[in-house]
């Protein structure tokens, strides 16, 4: 008996490998999936928002049977001191689209559900099995991988690593470099469930609108972190991020940040007779363009999280996921059809195109920033965000002092804490980070 | 070999809540496991096909290799709990589903399964043994191995923890059987059904060929028109005599358990004292006719 050979293994159920082995499986490839996992989404953590318009281009009719929560219809953002928030809200009836551009999900069933999709198109996916080792033949080509359970190693033309943020295999295979701690931030998260109707009336809310916030300000104390809160159908996913580097300077741990923040005065009449049930942490990558290593090597390519491809600004990684996923995959196709091998040349052609898309021209977009927050954070984090508060405060508290002088406290007070020089150098670092 | 184990999808016990009003069993979110039992059954029947396999290997140029099928009767979502089988090195695996079969107690369960046993006897030849849990962790009745067994006319071994040994010239086996302060070494004859208890093996994890047999295999899935029986009002909450009368949660016990400590040492003389210290916490007690010691 000749020993059986996969066009493709994918490493990782994640959203990013679910898309690669959904595009090749449907295409036609004998594709095989590894899940370290009990089942698909077991390991997974997101927030999560997910963005309709990357998973149309693979799954056209996702609307149809996704395990979809709520489709957003506002957004805020909230500037926090220890006893307030000024915010920004944008709230939007164009929203209530028919074919709504975000929803959230709980990636514990949105992952079993996209994962189903892989298994209807001809994918076969093994969950409880961890990809411990690359197989490579002895020129040092990757020609498949070695799992945790005994046996030879699974033979394939290509493999892809979907193995998401942390991506020991790739590490240990020396493919890349461990993450560094300056970019990845550490996220806590609970879940909080309460009635929809309570939800609805919390949060002003008919029907499947949802909600979302997120929160900067003294609630990380100083290191560059956010916090969030997104209403589910019957629960809110609510947890704070910061960067691993900051926590580890400043000794502050994620789940003290987390207590706080639910504790805020003005978070926690929204979680109000809430019963939590789960409480989970992840990374997330955040160093943002530079960060990115190679993506293509002999017989093997890199996707989604594990490929650093993660949008820390606009809080994006689920849709940068999914479209590296994707078009991973088809480039693996074209070569396939083209008979021609998995070489990292040919492979280069997953790079140019993913190079073309929105995902490296984001990432690009915002290359400098990360290395803004990890140097400005106590500025950023807490520093303004308490001027704010203090300027808005001044702003509708009536108390008999005039108009100049309260303005002229206000304006006094970032001088003070900033100096006008170091107003301007912020505005400057701010504004070319972000051009 | 063809060995048949019964394996039943529960839901985790260690996961349940009790709904504080209605005191039911709140199943929603609520993980599914295989009934824990089941895997000792089912690991003793891999174990006894594996050694088969490698004593035919050493007698025979063309050994025949041992099968083991799983079997359940449950809802279609059931089918989890086989395809976790087979990723275990189950060969195949039998579901036995019909909305007909809807509300079995005990009864109709065992008489269900017997029906598919025998149709797995007819399709892939009769089983030498049938393993099924000693019981579940959610029915926790204890009373389907047993049913199987007198409906199939076959010996039934109870509570046992090890299978020792199978003699296949003289179709006999040795079993290991838990007692309440021993173990008893037992030999049956073969074919038999063999409840096991906490036994002494854990589930092994499958090997990749496992793995990928089982993600590709197909579930034979059988309905009640498929066993081929006539009385079919034997099946479901037709053939299920037991009533649900009342559900409740039991209070637990108000009082602690006390330790006491004796100034006698000798058997009948600690048993006085503890006597005298019941009637003196338990009034009612004191009226009842007991007398002292060897008296
Ligand atoms: C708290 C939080 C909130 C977030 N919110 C959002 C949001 O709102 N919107 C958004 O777009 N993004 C969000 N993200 C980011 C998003 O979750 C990730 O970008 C996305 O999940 C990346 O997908 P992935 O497939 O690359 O990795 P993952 O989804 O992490 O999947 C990797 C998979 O690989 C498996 N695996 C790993 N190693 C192995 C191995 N060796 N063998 C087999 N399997 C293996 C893992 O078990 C896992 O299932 C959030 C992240 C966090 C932590
Ligand atoms: C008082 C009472 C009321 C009940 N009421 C209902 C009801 O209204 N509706 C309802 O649907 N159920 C009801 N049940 C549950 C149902 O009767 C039992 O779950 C079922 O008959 C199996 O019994 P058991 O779980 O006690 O199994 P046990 O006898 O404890 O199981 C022993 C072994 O038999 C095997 N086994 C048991 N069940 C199966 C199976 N389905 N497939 C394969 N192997 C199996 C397993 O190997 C198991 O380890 C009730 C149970 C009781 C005790």
């Amino acid at each position: 008996m000749s020993r059986e050979r996969f066009d493709a293994i994918v490493v990782g159920a994640g959203m990013s490998g679910n898309a690669a082995a959904y595009t090749m499986a449907s295409r036609g490839l004998k594709v095989l999936q590894l899940e370290r996992g009990e089942y698909p989404g077991s390991k997974n953590v997101q927030g999560a928002i997910l963005y309709a318009n990357m998973l149309e281009g693979i799954v056209p009719n996702f609307r149809d049977d996704a395990p979809l929560e709520r489709h957003l219809v506002e957004q805020r953002l909230w500037i926090m001191d220890d006893t307030s928030h000024s915010g920004m809200h944008y709230r939007s009836h164009d929203f209530n689209e028919q074919r709504a551009n975000r929803y959230t999900i709980v990636r514990v069933q949105f992952d079993k559900w996209f994962a189903g999709k892989v298994r209807e198109a001809g994918g076969t996916i093994l969950c409880e099995t961890t990809a411990t080792k690359l197989a490579r033949d002895g020129s040092g080509n990757v020609i498949g991988v070695h799992t945790d359970r005994a046996g030879r190693p699974i033979l394939a033309d290509v493999v892809v690593l979907a193995e998401g943020v942390n991506g020991v295999l790739g590490t240990r295979m020396g493919l890349r470099d461990v993450p560094k701690s300056q970019n990845v931030a550490l996220a806590v998260k609970e879940m909080h469930f309460l009635p929809e109707h309570v939800i609805a009336e919390r949060f002003g809310l008919t029907g499947d609108q949802g909600c979302v916030i997120e929160a900067l300000g003294t609630i990380s104390r100083g290191v560059a972190g956010l916090g969030f809160l997104y209403t589910n159908r019957d629960s809110v996913s609510l947890g704070i991020g910061c960067l691993v580097s900051g926590l580890a300077e400043s000794m502050e741990s994620p789940h003290t940040l987390l207590n706080g923040f639910k504790c805020h005065p003005s978070i926690k009449p929204l979680l109000a007779g809430s019963e939590v049930k789960e409480y989970a942490a992840h990374l997330i990558p955040e160093g943002g363009f530079r960060a990115i290593p190679e993506l293509h090597g002999e017989g093997w390519v890199v996707v989604g999280d594990a490929a650093q491809l993660n949008n820390a600004v606009h809080r994006e990684g689920s849709n940068l996921a999914m479209t590296s996923g994707q078009i991973a995959g088809e480039a693996i196709c074209t070569i396939k059809n083209q008979g021609r091998p998995m070489t990292k040349d040919n492979l280069s052609l997953y790079k140019s195109m993913l190079d073309k898309s929105f995902v490296m021209r984001d990432l690009i977009k915002h290359k400098d920033v990360p290395a803004l927050l990890h140097t400005n954070s106590q500025s950023l984090f807490s520093t303004y965000p308490k001027l704010i508060s203090q300027a808005a405060q001044g702003f509708v508290r009536v108390d008999g002092s005039t108009k100049i002088e309260k303005e002229k406290a206000a304006i006094d007070a970032f001088i003070k804490a900033r100096s006008r020089w170091g107003l301007v150098s912020d505005a400057v670092r701010i504004a070319r980070a972000w051009r | 070999m063809h060995i048949v184990v019964c394996i039943k999808q529960v839901p985790d016990s260690s996961q349940i809540r009790v709904h504080p009003v209605t005191n039911t069993i709140m199943r929603q979110g609520v993980p599914t496991i295989i009934n824990p039992y089941d895997l000792f059954a089912l690991e003793e029947a891999l174990r006894l096909r594996d050694r088969f396999a490698l004593e035919e290997k050493r007698w025979l140029r063309n050994p025949s290799r041992g099968k083991v099928t799983v079997v359940t009767m449950g809802p279609p979502m059931a089918a989890q709990a086989l395809r976790k089988a087979l990723t275990y090195g189950a060969d195949r695996a039998v579901l036995v589903t019909d909305r007909r079969f809807a509300g079995s107690d005990t009864l109709a369960t065992s008489f269900a399964l017997a029906c598919a046993i025998a149709k797995i006897g007819e399709r892939f030849g009769p089983p030498d043994i049938i393993f099924t849990g000693k019981q579940t962790i959610d029915g926790d009745t204890a009373q389907v191995g047993p049913g199987i067994a007198k409906r199939l006319n076959i010996q039934q071994l109870t509570y046992i923890k090890k299978v020792t040994r199978i003699d296949h010239l003289r179709r006999s086996v040795d079993v290991e059987r838990c007692l309440e302060g021993g173990t008893q070494f037992i030999e049956s004859k073969m074919p038999c059904l063999v409840t096991m208890a906490d036994g002494l093996n854990t589930i092994r994890r499958g090997s990749i060929e496992d793995s990928l047999r089982a993600a590709r295999c197909s579930i034979l899935t059988w309905g009640v028109a498929d066993l081929g029986v006539r009385e079919v009002d034997k099946f479901g909450l037709k053939g299920s005599p037991t009533v649900v009368k009342r559900v409740f949660a039991p209070t637990p016990r108000a009082q602690k358990s006390v330790q006491l400590e004796t100034a006698s040492k000798t058997v009948g003389h600690v048993a006085d004292e503890l006597v005298a210290w019941i009637s003196s916490h338990q009034p009612k007690l004191a009226d009842m006719p007991l007398s002292k010691s060897g008296a």
